[in-house]
């Protein structure tokens, strides 16, 4: 695990303000998520997750069907569907779109497949600006950084870190009182919002015998975005479909419940095309962006597709021990938490992190909360199975398979095991000590990178074996 | 064939390969429609309206309604939609208020501008305190979103009990409009320490009246 681990591991561990940051935000989002589903809040809680599981797998198994059909009933509310294979076509058609139409400020509400895209600094190496309207992606925006959760994206800051964002690049007075800061904000983007020329916004889901996409939000700006401007872009996963409107409900009471707590977001907009005929306001084109980038790699294996059943709630993010110490931003890509360790491996190559996936300590707390059933510490064991899978190909960790040989026929022999057993208890240190460094003559690299992590109980006086044999 | 048809019928064919399927072979039977409509309840319409910091008011006949909104607009400027509801209160006839046209552009500025906006609701969702809005001719995007403040009124008759029973009244909500919005309570933040500030981009202000 240690190699290629990213330094921002330690130096998260080692911030303390950080670390009670992050504790202290999952805390309150676990809280408040066990409150909206306690007691009879939601008394089918378990049906709605096993009927959202059966949709998403219907809708993933026949995906093909479901992604023409969008298509034409996107094209017969006078908008128009786009397949775009990775972020630089998605970027192209923009680029193109705007160049067409001589725009130049586009809003962004906030949308994790844009940022997996990288998006924003696509549009701004061609003159374009793109402003992220929700107030926590504009924060890390000014800042410069990546979202730390998914639905948080600023989890990681303090209003004095906000503070400090705001004063160095908005050239404002200090200002620490999150509402003061809040109304700063809505301010400049108020701004923004009534200048722009393009909206563009993510979906959390594709309504496929609508033609609609759904954005669910509590500040508004996904609703400013959506319709203010003439044009409004929706940029979606392949995903993100699913089959019916009826279907919603399902989906819309476990997603705000799962993720803050909510029975419904503050705003939840069903949107289908440009604005129809005698509408007074609500844009002039539509455009639904579908993007594969990587997510029909996940199609071939049966039970892997579930992957692509998440609606990006970020529950299983909150209740994971590991992501609540090295935080968001010690994951490799834009998906952080138990789901970011599941998918980033499955889009990248299992070769390029391959640590990630045992950055688990496969309690099962993300399996149990996941609002659409998805099995991630199975996917998790798969996933570590190819990454030793890879490893023994490329020719890679030859002495811990080593390690495992002698350990797997130690096991088979029970005579050499007793015998091992009597020289730890013989040589091994006294006194009831833990060992959490090897000894001169064990310290070669897979015992030594074994110890760097966990220390070793003192081997007992006496055998278990010994034992049976003196009753 | 253009680029972007050549990446769309690329993806398609991938994942038709991935997935064992062919070219236009219909999915078998979807999973049954799972919807649990509930029963309307005035008071746990207003009571979810309430605990999100709304207002609520039940207002006996329109006069009493346009009462409670004159005491609202009252040295302040107010810009109102068009629809049936508004105009048999006579809320028009406020001096502050100044009804939606049907120019976009003149539309959008008087909604910036003002300081709030009146509004009607297609349905009132009991269970969540949510209002219903389709847009159109008569109810613009912009009057309960652009203004700090959002009165929407809305007749008994059309609180309904919950989503399930919107999506059973309304299955098909494109056919009725472009947008279709569910406001529950004030606009509200909390990516700022999770600390909770209402009015971020929306109206931080919801006052709600069921004649």
């Amino acid at each position: 695990m240690a190699a290629n681990h990213p330094e921002k591991l330690s130096t998260t561990l080692a911030d303390a303000n950080l670390q009670l940051a992050i504790y202290a935000g999952t805390g309150r989002l676990i809280d408040h998520r066990k409150n909206a589903i306690a007691g009879d809040l939601l008394p089918d809680y378990e049906d709605l997750r096993t009927h959202a599981n059966l949709l998403k797998k219907h809708t993933i198994d026949n995906l093909d069907y479901y992604l023409e059909q969008v298509e034409q009933n996107v094209a017969a509310h006078g908008g128009k569907v786009v397949f775009c294979n990775d972020g630089t076509e998605v970027a192209d058609f923009i680029l193109n779109l705007a160049k067409q139409r001589g725009a130049k400020l586009i809003v962004k509400s906030k949308s994790m497949t844009t940022e997996e895209l990288d998006l924003n600094e696509r549009l701004e190496h061609h003159d374009l600006e793109a402003v992220e309207t929700d107030l926590g992606e504009y924060i890390i925006q000014l800042a410069g950084v990546k979202p730390y959760h998914i639905v948080a994206p600023a989890l990681h800051m303090t209003r004095y870190d906000v503070a400090d964002i705001f004063t160095d690049k908005l050239g404002i007075e200090r200002e620490v009182v999150p509402e003061k800061q809040t109304m700063i904000a809505r301010a400049v983007l108020r701004q923004k919002f009534l200048a722009a020329d393009i909206g563009i916004t993510g979906a959390n889901f594709v309504v496929a015998d609508s033609g609609a996409v759904v954005v669910v939000e509590n500040e508004g700006n996904a609703r400013l975005t959506s319709s203010a401007p003439k044009i409004h872009i929706a940029v979606a996963g392949i995903e993100k479909l699913i089959p019916r409107a009826q279907d919603l409900s399902v989906f819309l009471k476990l997603l705000g419940r799962s993720a803050t707590g909510q029975a419904l977001t503050s705003y939840t907009s069903f949107l289908s095309g440009p604005r129809r005929q005698g509408e007074v306001d609500g844009p002039e084109e539509f455009y639904l962006i579908l993007v594969d980038n990587g997510r029909t790699k996940l199609l071939a294996d049966p039970d892997r597709r579930q992957s692509l059943y998440c609606i990006r709630c970020g529950a299983c993010l909150n209740h994971c021990p590991v992501y609540r110490k090295i935080g968001g931003h010690s994951y490799p890509w834009v998906y952080s938490g138990p789901i970011g360790a599941v998918i980033t491996p499955q889009f990248h190559g299992v070769g390029k992190d391959p640590w990630l996936p045992f950055a688990s300590s496969l309690c099962g707390a993300c399996a149990e909360v996941c609002p659409v059933k998805i099995d991630i510490p199975k996917l998790l064991l798969d996933l570590r199975a190819d990454v030793t899978a890879h490893k023994k190909e490329q020719g890679e960790s030859k002495m811990e398979r080593f390690a495992f040989q002698v350990f797997a026929w130690v096991m088979r022999h029970p005579r050499v095991y007793a015998l091992g057993g009597r020289v730890a208890a013989a040589f091994g240190p006294k006194g009831g000590e833990w060992l959490s460094s090897a000894p001169w003559f064990l310290n070669v690299a897979p015992v030594r990178g074994w110890l760097s992590q966990r220390d070793l109980p003192p081997p007992a006086a006496k055998s278990f074996r010994q034992i049976w044999r003196e009753r | 064939m253009s680029p972007q048809e050549t990446s769309r019928n690329a993806m398609l064919s991938r994942i038709r390969t991935a997935l064992g399927r062919r070219e236009g072979q219909l999915p078998p039977p979807l999973p049954e429609i799972y919807l649990r409509p509930s029963r309307p309840n005035l008071s746990t319409f207003f009571a979810c309206i309430e605990r999100l910091n709304g207002k609520t008011f039940k207002a006996g006949s329109p006069a009493e309604a346009l009462a409670y909104v004159a005491a609202l607009v009252k040295g302040k400027s107010a810009v109102a939609s068009n629809s049936t509801v508004l105009r048999d209160c006579g809320i028009a006839a406020l001096e502050e208020v100044t009804c939606a046209g049907a120019d976009k552009t003149v539309l959008r500025a008087l909604c910036a501008e003002s300081d709030i906006g009146i509004s009607s609701a297609d349905f009132g969702l009991a269970d969540t305190g949510t209002l219903v809005m389709l847009s159109s001719h008569q109810e613009p995007r912009m009057i309960s979103l652009l203004p700090p403040l959002h009165i929407a009124i809305i007749p008994e008759n059309r609180i309904i009990g919950n989503l399930d029973e919107l999506l059973t009244l309304l299955p098909a909500p494109v056919e009725q409009t472009s947008s279709m919005v569910l406001i529950t309570g004030p606009s509200r933040t909390g990516d700022i320490e999770q600390i909770l500030v209402r009015g971020v981009h929306g109206p931080g202000e919801l006052h709600v009246v069921v004649i």
